[in-house]
């Protein structure tokens, strides 16, 4: 299968998705719409922290063309006391998040829905409602929140048996580190902070739904899993799974902060209470003021070594922003940022800090960017210190097959090496650069390494045969980034047939099994693997057809370029009988052809990356432009390659943003300042450079095509890297993001 | 749930006389990438809107005899661009309008919606102002003219009275040896506000500056005429002192704010860095070297 003949593995077909995208035919998720179809709005919090004492919706209730009008108390509740959780979601969070309960805790957080017969009534009847609320103190940042006398978001939030805003501590430990610092030569310890960012999908949330008399519901909505809506919708509401249909629309965008819901629950009783169809579309104030970014975070990170370049010992300790209600990615910093080294002593802490802030939500590697900021930068001080090449140093230290993580694993084949190796040999890292190009311009070069688990977890498919000889694969997984194209190629390959005979498809929650969510760098993994089991059942089936037909046994048939043929003795007996043939022949040989296949896969190894940048710093103004950047990754293979390198390049120029402009700002009163594109600052095509990926196609031994997840690595290495050129460039070090032009400015004119 | 009138009179009379009747429900439609914006976010209301667009003398750009150029109120952009003898006359000052938004805006953005929007970060007013533009305004009393300078009030406010239309813009015949250049400083390469903008006009003869005008943007409630930088290039030949002192100049004129956008401190440093540097554009276009 990893042969390099492959007909359509590996080819940069056409995707099935893209004419319907380009022309603007491809439904997202507010593009549905229903006969007598109302609107839905949500009431948002002014406050960041409150009280709510009680809500009036009267008023609201009596506005000619109001339908209905929801609060928490119409959502499920999941007290306080008991957790309860979907996938690594509680929902004590989840539905807190949905409906403020007892409190408002960020500013936009959600008090009160209504449906009306436009958008504008519905507005209109959100200000009719009155909430009482008592007014809280409230607390945005990190420092803050941990200090002794800050406002407490949660009674029932304890540590170190004190109220607290720290929600959680999640420790990870390898060996003594106190013994291994005692060996060090060297030690570096250095503190990061990094601003929340957010995923800056450009498909704002929608949904429509419909809540039919006999209680069956329907959802269309965009998400990174329907599994998952179904199965979040049904918590909220009480409504069994059973009766929700949860259909997936095209989605523009998630980078994992689509694997939770905001406004389907909603929708959803909206439509009970009113018997109609309910649409409910966020703008982007909602979505930067509503939905989560990733957490900001404030680190530190302790490396000692030996003069010879041997790292002994590693520390770290990770503050994240969990938002209003627990749950940052501690597991991302905490796991990852030791993780491309052999190290024998290692202790990795992470704190999971809640203030009045929007709940935070999954992005790209969730954590461990921030994670490796810090780790990579103190890395890259340590060679500058012992005068070492920086990836000399990480080729020293590289993690070792067999070793033990800190996270727990044990590695098998480790492919980091492969990455430090790519970029030390490419025309990028040995091209001199020139640092004064010219008057007022400075350049630098920096390098960064980063690590992601992946993951594998439940996917199904089905693929059937059609009566006139082409193929429908289905799976369970929205399509975020090319996935239907890869399982296209893979359909093809295994089936021997021309690539525009399938057509790959995604099923609704009721029409293909369960199918676990698109991120954690899974899906092509995934859904590779079910797609190749499914189509070597067919195949099975084929064979035997066949051999029905020529009355020979099926063991003695191949299938062989889209056509089963006789083998061993009975080769050249008969003419070889195609796809289509079969396919003609299948009712009167024993019935349709087509096969499912549903697994919880195993054997997704980690990814790593390494990356290789040249900034250049107008040292005037402070700006800072990434001129060069080449990205190397361990891919596996590389089933369609512009998917993949897709998923490199946007990986990198989300990096880009999160280490030079984006930053989420609040006000005196806490309240977002910045919830547009113009104010948020993510980078515009012209503020990035062709990124080049590096694509290393080292076959993962535990899938059948050798795949290797590829979505997350990328975001994980550019913040250090990016940090490392501009010191390459000015000989000075940044501890905190985003490295923005009057904060570069401010150091070059500190001297 | 309200109704909106549309009005697209053909000649500014009628747009009077509409926009009076109105009594202040109206709004004035030029590109609409400021008018439209604020209407969906709720911040306008207008139960008319007036579109001046197919006004003739509101959406031409003519050259007159003495070199004196006109450019309507409403013109876009990307028409100014496509004029044959704009650019090369006024450099700076097409750069500075070109430089709002993405091609699609610039489709639609005029100069005279930038202007009436009242922005302090407005891109194309510094380069106006360092032009010396003249503005011709229209109302219930009348035609008056102004200095672009002076029309600005503050933050979203102007100095056109009530029922006022802005007509359009006058820049004075260029003499030979003249050059304008605009520059803004962004984070981003492009779909940014200035944090800061300055725009300068130069007339030299034999490398000597002979005539100046700076303007500057996005470093107080207004967009200011700095007068003192002026002084300081003017009988200079663009030295390090001259420069350094119009550059103190735009430094000392900048009354910022701290706010999302830039520093106090930021700004200040910024003025004064593209002062030089827009100074350095404008002298190379005004000898002939770029
Ligand atoms: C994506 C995007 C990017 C942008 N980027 C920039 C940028 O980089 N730099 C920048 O400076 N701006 C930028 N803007 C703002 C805007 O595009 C400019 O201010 C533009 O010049 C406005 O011109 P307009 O013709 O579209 O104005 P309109 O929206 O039509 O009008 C603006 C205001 O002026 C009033 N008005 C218009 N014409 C007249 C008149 N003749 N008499 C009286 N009142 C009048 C209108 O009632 C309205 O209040 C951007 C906007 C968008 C949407």
């Amino acid at each position: 299968m990893n042969a390099i003949d492959n007909k359509w593995i590996g080819k940069r077909t056409i995707r099935p998705d893209g004419a319907d995208k380009v022309t603007g035919r491809a439904g997202y998720s507010a593009d549905h719409t229903m006969p007598g179809m109302i609107w839905g709005k949500v009431l948002r919090s002014p406050h960041p922290h409150a009280v709510i004492r009680g809500i009036d919706t009267a008023k609201a209730e009596a506005l000619p063309g109001v339908k209905a009008v929801v609060t928490a108390k119409d959502i499920v509740d999941f007290p306080l006391d008991k957790s309860v959780m979907l996938g690594i979601q509680d929902m004590r969070w989840m539905c807190r998040n949905v409906m403020a309960r007892e409190k408002a805790l960020f500013h936009g957080h959600p008090v009160a829905a209504v449906a009306a017969i436009s958008e504008e009534v519905a507005e209109a009847a959100c200000k009719l409602i009155e909430v009482d609320y008592e007014v809280l103190p409230h607390v945005i940042e990190i420092e803050d929140a941990i200090k002794p006398d800050a406002p407490i978001l949660h009674d029932f939030v304890r540590h170190e048996g004190k109220p607290s805003n720290i929600a959680t501590t999640m420790v990870n430990k390898l060996g003594d580190v106190e013994a291994g610092f005692a060996q060090a030569d060297l030690i570096v310890e250095r503190s990061f902070t990094t601003r929340p960012v957010h995923q800056g999908y450009i498909e704002p949330h929608a949904c429509t739904v419909s809540h039919a008399p006999d209680g069956r519901v329907t959802i269309w909505s965009s998400s990174q899993g329907q599994f998952m809506v179904r199965a979040m919708t049904s918590l909220l509401t009480g409504i069994p799974q059973s009766n929700i249909r949860a259909i997936p629309a095209e989605i523009g965008g998630g980078f994992g902060a689509k694997t939770i819901i905001y406004l389907e629950p909603v929708a959803v009783l909206l439509a009970k209470k009113s018997g109609r169809p309910v649409k409910m579309v966020m703008s982007r104030d909602e979505v930067f003021r509503a939905t989560g970014p990733t957490s900001g975070s404030m680190s530190t990170v302790k490396i000692g070594v030996k003069n010879d370049g041997t790292i002994v010992a590693a520390q770290g300790t990770f503050y994240l922003q969990a938002g209003g209600l627990p749950g940052s990615p501690l597991r991302g910093p905490v796991g990852c940022s030791f993780s491309p080294y052999h190290i024998e002593n290692v202790l990795s802490v992470g704190y999971d800090v809640v203030s009045n802030r929007s709940k935070v939500a999954a992005y790209r590697a969730p954590g461990a960017p921030l994670g490796a900021y810090a780790t990579e930068c103190v890395i890259d001080e340590i060679a500058e210190k012992l005068g070492m090449d920086k990836l000399e140093l990480r080729l020293k230290n590289t993690a070792r097959p067999g070793g033990k993580t800190v996270y727990g694993a044990t590695f098998g084949a480790i492919t980091f090496r492969e990455t430090v190796e790519a970029i030390k040999h490419h025309p990028h890292y040995t091209a001199p650069l020139d640092k004064n190009p010219r008057k007022g311009v400075v350049r630098g070069r920096g390098v960064a390494s980063g690590f992601w688990f992946n993951a594998g977890g439940e996917s199904s498919a089905q693929l059937n045969i059609t009566e006139d000889g082409n193929v429908n694969v289905t799976t369970g997984h929205p399509d975020v980034g090319g996935s239907r194209a890869s399982i296209a190629n893979v359909t093809a390959e295994l089936l021997g047939i021309d690539h525009s005979r399938i057509s790959v498809l995604i099923g609704d929650t009721s029409s293909i099994g369960f199918s676990n969510l698109t991120g954690g760098s899974r899906v092509t993994f995934a859904s590779a693997m079910v797609v190749t089991q499914s189509a070597e059942k067919v195949i099975g089936q084929l064979k035997e057809r066949a051999a029905k037909i020529w009355k020979i046994d099926p063991e003695a048939v191949i299938w062989d370029n889209g056509e089963a043929r006789p083998a061993g003795p009975n080769a050249g007996q008969f003419p070889p009988l195609t796809l289509k043939e079969l396919a003609a022949k299948a009712n009167e040989m024993g019935g349709p052809i087509g096969a499912g296949v549903q697994l919880n896969t195993t054997g997704a190894d980690p990814g790593f990356a390494t990356h290789c940048v040249d900034v250049e710093v107008d040292v005037d103004l402070g700006i800072v432009r990434v001129l060069r950047y080449t990205a190397a990754q361990d891919v596996g293979r590389a089933l369609h390659p512009d998917y993949v390198e897709g998923q490199i390049q946007g990986g990198v120029v989300q990096g880009i943003g999160w280490a030079l402009s984006e930053e989420y700002l609040y006000n005196a009163k806490g309240q977002l300042d910045n919830a547009s594109f113009l104010d948020y600052r993510m980078p515009v095509c012209s503020d990035v450079p062709f990124i080049e990926p590096i694509m290393l196609e080292i076959p993962n031994p535990k899938h059948p095509q050798g795949v290797r997840g590829v979505g997350e690595a990328p975001i994980v290495p550019p913040l250090a890297a990016i940090a490392n050129a501009i010191h390459d460039a000015l000989g000075k070090r940044f501890f905190s993001l985003p490295m923005s032009p009057p904060k570069v400015l401010a150091v070059i004119d500190a001297g | 749930m309200t109704d909106i009138r549309y009005l697209a009179p053909p000649t500014l009379d009628e747009a009077v006389r509409a926009f009076a009747a109105a009594q202040g429900a109206a709004r004035i439609l030029a590109g609409g990438t400021d008018l439209l914006v604020q209407m969906r976010n709720g911040m306008a209301k207008p139960g008319t809107i007036i579109d001046i667009k197919k006004i003739p003398e509101l959406s031409s750009v003519t050259e007159a005899a003495d070199g004196s150029f006109w450019v309507g109120a409403a013109v876009s952009g990307a028409v100014l661009a496509e004029h044959p003898r704009f650019g090369t006359v006024w450099p700076g000052v097409l750069e500075a309008i070109n430089l709002i938004g993405s091609t699609q805006v610039q489709g639609r953005a005029s100069p005279g919606g930038n202007l009436c929007h009242g922005s302090p970060a407005a891109d194309s007013v510094p380069a106006m102002v360092a032009a010396g533009a003249v503005l011709t305004i229209a109302g219930p009393n009348g035609r008056r003219t102004l200095p672009v300078e002076a029309f600005p009030a503050g933050p979203g406010r102007t100095n056109l009275a009530a029922g006022e239309i802005l007509v359009g813009f006058t820049l004075p015949p260029r003499p030979a040896g003249s050059g304008d250049a605009y520059l803004r400083m962004i984070p981003r390469t492009e779909m940014d506000i200035a944090v800061v903008g300055v725009g300068v006009s130069l007339t030299m003869a034999g490398g000597v500056v002979t005539a100046a005008r700076v303007g500057l943007g996005a470093a107080a409630p207004t967009v200011l005429l700095v007068a003192d930088a002026a002084r300081a290039l003017v009988g200079s030949r663009l030295d390090d002192a001259a420069l350094d002192a119009a550059a103190a100049a735009c430094s000392a004129a900048c009354k910022p704010i701290d706010d999302k956008r830039g520093t106090i401190v930021y700004r200040t440093k910024v003025a004064a860095v593209l002062l030089k540097r827009a100074a350095n554009i404008a002298a190379d276009r005004a000898q002939g070297k770029a």
